[in-house]
């Protein structure tokens, strides 16, 4: 038996839209990798880098561990995901949601000892 | 001796989301040895050929990137002087207490201009699986996946790199051995940094967030290990980045490709011999192509871009 297709629609910052299938145990990235489709940009396919970072507008999903950094608890409820950590639960529209300039802010920067 | 001061890169703590993933990247697949997990969670790993118990720390967070980079220094005495020397410069130095990491002594711990922690170290306990010393074999159990030699440097992306490379020259006495500069050939936007006979031990790159991590790297012995080192990034599906392919900067022969948490890893091998005698090797912006990929001769915006 064939196992469950779903089809992915991308839309773009320009009103295009870009569309590939993806197997169920293929994230969202993987899929459009496979496909040679170079819709979304691709970083470090593992949830750390923030580059392939998208909004789903539709359809049912969950998601693997991700950078907080690039997609806080607010963010994955609002829909926000990464898509290298994005498994498609059912057929998916989402749109591209770049990463946001890590500033001074960054909570990162002065993370030292675990103990301090 | 002559190497006296800041002898090498000592450790690098980085964080990743998933430990058991992580754990499996690095000691499986990179060929690190387990060396111990902590009581906070914290796991140990060190290379085959190293002396000291780790080289490599791995937390668990809720983001990717680097922690911190400690180098190691010679004596205690030269530890205390560097302390006062950075106090000097105006860097707020912390001491962090003997046993924060199992079998290190003291650490001085400093921010940098890029926004990176940094640490100095004089000691810590040998492995007890450290190389031989007595008619030593070339290792006691054959090295494992791409069969790493040592935790070698990290790249850092960040803001301030003329600051931070005088701060590391002038205060750390570390030397310049290859600066990239802008196109008007005025400021300097990537600094090459050796303590010692490498032809970098840390490196950074401008960008305009801080305190960003570009990757770590593992020193392999040949060029042959680095095509070992592909072949084995194929077979179990680890994210690539770019490689085999040689560096113009120092001449490293390298792949790179992502840990499961999205941190970059470098294995590489070659590179020149530096000695302090030796002149800063000066790349323009119109030849970064060359620079960073030797046989490409392009930049690929990836590499450029993608840190954790």
């Amino acid at each position: 038996m064939t196992p469950p297709r779903r089809h992915i629609v991308v839309r773009l910052p320009d009103g295009r839209e870009s569309a590939f299938d993806c197997r169920a145990e293929d994230t969202v990235l993987a899929a459009m990798e496979r496909c040679g489709n170079t819709s979304i940009p691709v970083g470090c396919r593992g949830g750390g880098c923030g580059t392939c970072r998208v909004r789903v507008i539709s359809g049912a999903y969950r998601c693997g561990k991700m950078s907080a950094l690039h997609v806080d608890a607010t963010a994955a409820a609002a829909g926000f995901a990464l898509a290298c950590r994005l498994i498609a639960e059912d057929d998916l529209v989402i749109e591209l949601a770049l990463r946001a300039r890590v500033g001074a802010a960054n909570p990162d920067r002065n993370v030292g000892h675990p103990t301090h | 001796m002559a190497i006296s001061g800041v002898l090498r890169p000592g450790y690098v703590q980085i964080r990743v989301l998933d430990l058991d993933a992580a754990v499996k990247h690095y000691v499986d697949r990179v060929g690190l040895d387990l060396v111990s997990k902590g009581p906070d969670g914290r796991v140990y790993l060190r290379a085959w050929d190293e002396f000291d118990r780790h080289s490599v720390i791995l937390r668990e967070a809720d983001r990717a990137g680097m922690d911190y980079m400690g180098f190691k220094v010679a004596t205690d005495v030269e530890l205390t002087r560097y302390g006062k020397r950075l106090k000097e410069a105006g860097v707020k130095v912390e001491e962090v207490a003997a046993g924060e990491q199992p079998g290190v002594g003291r650490r001085l711990s400093f921010v940098i201009p890029t926004g990176h922690r940094i640490e100095l170290f004089a000691q810590m306990d040998i492995s007890p699986q450290c190389p031989a010393t007595e008619n030593p074999d070339v290792w006691s159990q054959e090295p494992r996946g791409m069969r790493v030699v040592r935790f070698d440097h990290c790249l850092l992306y960040g803001p301030n790199i003329p600051e931070t490379s005088k701060l590391f020259t002038d205060v750390l006495d570390f030397r310049l051995t290859e600066k990239v500069m802008t196109p008007d050939n005025k400021a300097m936007i990537g600094a090459f940094l050796s303590c010692a006979t490498k032809a970098h031990d840390v490196a950074f790159i401008h960008s305009d967030e801080p305190a960003r991590f570009h990757h770590a790297s593992f020193f392999l012995e040949s060029w042959h290990d680095v095509g070992h080192a592909a072949d084995l990034i194929s077979r179990y599906n680890i994210s690539h980045d770019i490689g085999p392919t040689r560096h113009g900067i120092t001449r490293g022969q390298t792949i790179y490709f992502f840990d499961p948490s999205g941190n970059r890893n470098e294995v590489f091998a070659g590179g020149y011999t530096y000695y302090p005698d030796h002149p800063t090797r000066v790349w323009s912006a119109d030849e970064l192509g060359k620079a960073i990929f030797y046989y490409e001769r392009q930049l690929n915006e990836r590499f450029l871009s993608v840190t954790t």
